[in-house]
């Protein structure tokens, strides 16, 4: 039974996180999410001309997302650069996160690309990037209903945990480990994915858990974003 | 002043703005009010920035532009002409995230020159790194050294912070143990050993505009170009690597001139190494 | 009843609530959600009467009909310019909207050539964000001397300030010649160097603290200390 976490935390205690705006100067927005070892650096470009044209709506704005991870940001071997199945995937549910927040219908034609690098990992790495990203496009001036916030949450053997570590996905018993990201005011879930098992008990849990979770998150990302005119 | 426009790409067709700055350099003068020979003020090195996943590592700020760098190790068999040495592999990605001039995709011909020049040169003609003391095993087994170095913000003269970044991760960085039993690098266990290092080859890189050269340039005074050369120096003043750039001719007289300027400011960029 | 969460000229951030029940509108940077007034702007609040506004602190040019704005050419045909105004998507500039008469083959290039920036109006903006430019009007031409600098344009109405007292004073001082574009593009010309660079930093000063207060008399110092070394 796994009750005493492997690095000492509460079951609902989230890592150290540290947030800052305005990192990248050339870009219309930045951040640097960083929950505990996890680094993620975000820079939003846009709204700016769309290439192909065939991609262009004329309605709105398109949202694009890109997420990298540094060739040493691993803790084993050096990742390959370049685009691999798992960093595509996970561009696009980023996209999938992002978007319901964003209005973009006064930038027909356009897009607005958000460029997300993983600088050091430690599980929950889309997460981060999510709430960089999600913090670069408000500084970038973009319309938005809400920020987003993102953590990971899952159950180890029995116990309900949030912001799970790489040594707790790796844990040898059963491990359902769930990235969550949601709008902090509104609660709503715009990002779902569950490696693992769980009854439906526990996921009701764990959205709860979740919430509470974001709502810690949106308080640092408000905090870092305000921090950048003060 | 010379800081770089928000989100909007560099503008290469920029006819006032070249102007500006040919007539400004007429007088020796630049946009932020640099001396010609001068590097900007605010230039800084941090150590270790990503201490939990690469072997070493580096940021390097100069004013406004930023990067950083990572090493990661491998263990491969060494070349049949070299058996008792090991290697370097050197990649420099010009991120999409750093300037909206640079594309998404695989590195393009800019990334490709500075990681042959700047990185992989100048550390290997230098003969900075003891490449022996990276062999395991003569002729089945030596480190590689991974090294790559990422634009952050690109507000002028990458190539000198690339330089930088490289050899500070270098300098930073610290082998991990390798399992001779299973044959392979056991990342669990950090090791404390660091890489021997004989030489620090410093690169600067000069540039020419008009009859003028000049360091450390301004976005806007890289358009202005017309010739660069990247000079790699060593504690002795000894010139180890050359790369020229750009599609306009230089004389010898002035190749000599750019040379001595890259000597006395590799001088000066080498204490902040120390 | 209803109720203000915030105060004026604070801070906020996308998602955050400034005011509770219907006596408070919605405007720009704010929407309603039932009866909660929310932020959908990273800005500052701005409360007049019962509107309450976000005003954006970054983002890029949003054209508007009649705008003066700086452009750069960057392409042509036999009859069009097309004029980067920093939007996504280039503006056209007609030969028809010159201001004065171009005749049927002329080389377009001999007007305005490929890296030439200009000072144009904008005549009109398409649903679709199709950007018509026009020459024709007092001051409007092609810029050949002095730089060009960006600022954020939601920052524009602050480098010129309230009846043009910003940029007046800045004029004023260093002597320069400035037109600030409403896309955020600043023409700046100094017949002294020193003087010239003092005036972009000026301006470079508003860019990056556009939401202090007593901003003005902050810049008056700057100037006065440092154009004393200079004269």
């Amino acid at each position: 039974m796994y009750n005493k976490r492997l690095d000492g935390r509460k079951a609902d205690e989230l890592r150290t996180i540290k947030a800052r705006v305005g990192i990248v100067k050339r870009a219309d927005g930045s951040a640097m999410f960083q929950i505990g070892k996890t680094i993620a650096l975000a820079a939003v470009y846009g709204p700016r001309q769309l290439h192909p044209k065939f991609l262009q709506n004329p309605k709105m704005g398109l949202l694009r997302c890109n997420y990298n991870m540094m060739s040493f940001s691993g803790s084993g071997e050096r990742v390959r650069p370049g685009t691999s199945r798992r960093s595509k995937e996970i561009s696009y549910v980023t996209e999938g996160a992002l978007a319901p927040v964003l209005d973009l219908e006064e930038y027909p034609n356009t897009v607005v690309d958000v460029f997300i690098e993983i600088l050091q990992s430690d599980s929950g790495t889309r997460c981060a990037g999510i709430c960089a990203a999600s913090m670069a496009l408000a500084d970038a001036g973009l319309k938005m209903k809400d920020l987003v916030s993102a953590v990971a949450v899952g159950r180890i053997d029995g116990k309900l945990v949030v912001d799970l570590t790489k040594e707790e996905e790796d844990y040898d018993g059963e491990v359902a480990d769930i990235a969550i990201a949601i709008t902090p005011r509104t609660g709503e879930i715009t990002l779902l994915q569950m490696d693992g098992f769980a009854n439906k008990e526990e996921l009701a849990k764990s959205f709860e858990n979740a919430k509470e979770a974001c709502k810690k998150i949106w308080e640092v990302q408000k905090k870092a974003l305000k921090e950048k005119y003060t | 002043m010379g800081s770089p426009e928000k989100g909007t790409k560099g503008e290469i067709h920029m006819n006032i703005i070249k102007k500006h700055v040919y007539s400004l350099i007429e007088k020796e003068e630049r946009l932020d009010g640099r001396k010609l020979e001068e590097f900007r003020k605010d230039i800084s090195i941090e150590y270790d920035i990503s201490p939990n996943s690469a072997e070493g590592s580096a940021r390097v700020k100069i004013g406004e532009t930023e990067v950083i760098a990572g090493i990661k190790f491998d263990v491969i068999k060494p070349y049949p002409d070299d058996p008792d040495k090991g290697t370097i592999i050197a990649g420099v990605e010009l991120l999409p995230l750093s300037s909206p001039d640079f594309e998404n995709g695989p590195p393009n011909i800019k990334a490709v020159e500075l990681a042959r020049a700047v990185v992989d040169r100048g550390l290997r003609e230098s003969q900075a790194i003891d490449f022996k003391s990276l062999c395991i095993k003569k002729e089945e087994k030596a480190w590689a050294i991974l090294i790559d170095v990422y634009s952050i913000n690109d507000a002028g003269n990458l190539a000198d912070a690339i330089g930088l970044a490289a050899l500070a991760a270098v300098k930073d960085a610290k082998f991990p143990k390798y399992d001779e039993k299973k044959e392979k690098i056991d990342y669990e266990k950090k090791g404390t050993k660091k890489i021997s290092i004989k030489e620090i080859p410093i690169p600067i890189t000069v540039i020419k505009i008009k009859d003028k050269i000049l360091v450390d340039p301004l976005l806007e005074e890289e358009e202005c170009a017309d010739a660069r050369l990247t000079v790699t120096t060593l504690e002795s003043g000894r010139v180890c690597a050359l790369q020229k750039g750009g599609n306009v001719s230089l004389t010898p007289e002035e190749t000599i001139k750019m040379i001595d300027l890259a000597i006395k400011k590799g001088k000066e960029l080498r204490k902040l190494l120390k | 009843m209803g109720k203000l969460l915030v105060n004026e000229r604070d801070i906020v951030v996308p998602g955050e609530e400034v005011a509770e029940g219907m006596d408070y509108l919605p405007s720009l940077g704010t929407y309603r959600d039932k009866e909660t007034l929310v932020s959908s702007q990273f800005g500052f609040v701005n409360i007049s009467g019962r509107l309450v506004k976000v005003i954006p602190l970054s983002g890029r040019y949003n054209p508007r009909r009649d705008d003066i704005v700086i452009g750069r050419v960057a392409d042509m045909t036999f009859s069009n310019w097309f004029v980067d105004v920093d939007y996504a998507t280039e503006a056209v500039l007609s030969s028809k909207e010159t201001g004065e008469y171009v005749q049927r083959g002329t080389d377009l290039s001999q007007i305005y050539g490929i890296g030439d920036y200009i000072i144009a109006r904008v005549m009109g903006v398409s649903r679709q964000k199709a950007i018509d430019l026009s020459m024709r009007g007092p001051g409007l031409r092609k810029i050949t001397t002095g730089r060009i600098i960006k600022v954020d344009s939601v920052k524009v109405p602050r480098i010129i300030g309230k009846e043009g007292s910003m940029i007046s004073l800045i004029k004023e001082k260093t002597g320069c010649r400035i037109m600030v574009g409403q896309n955020g593009k600043v023409w700046i010309q100094g017949d002294d160097l020193k003087k010239e660079r003092i005036a972009v930093e000026a301006i470079n000063m508003i860019n990056e603290k556009s939401f202090v207060n007593g901003l003005t008399e902050k810049i008056k110092e700057f100037l006065e200390k440092e154009l004393k070394d200079v004269q």
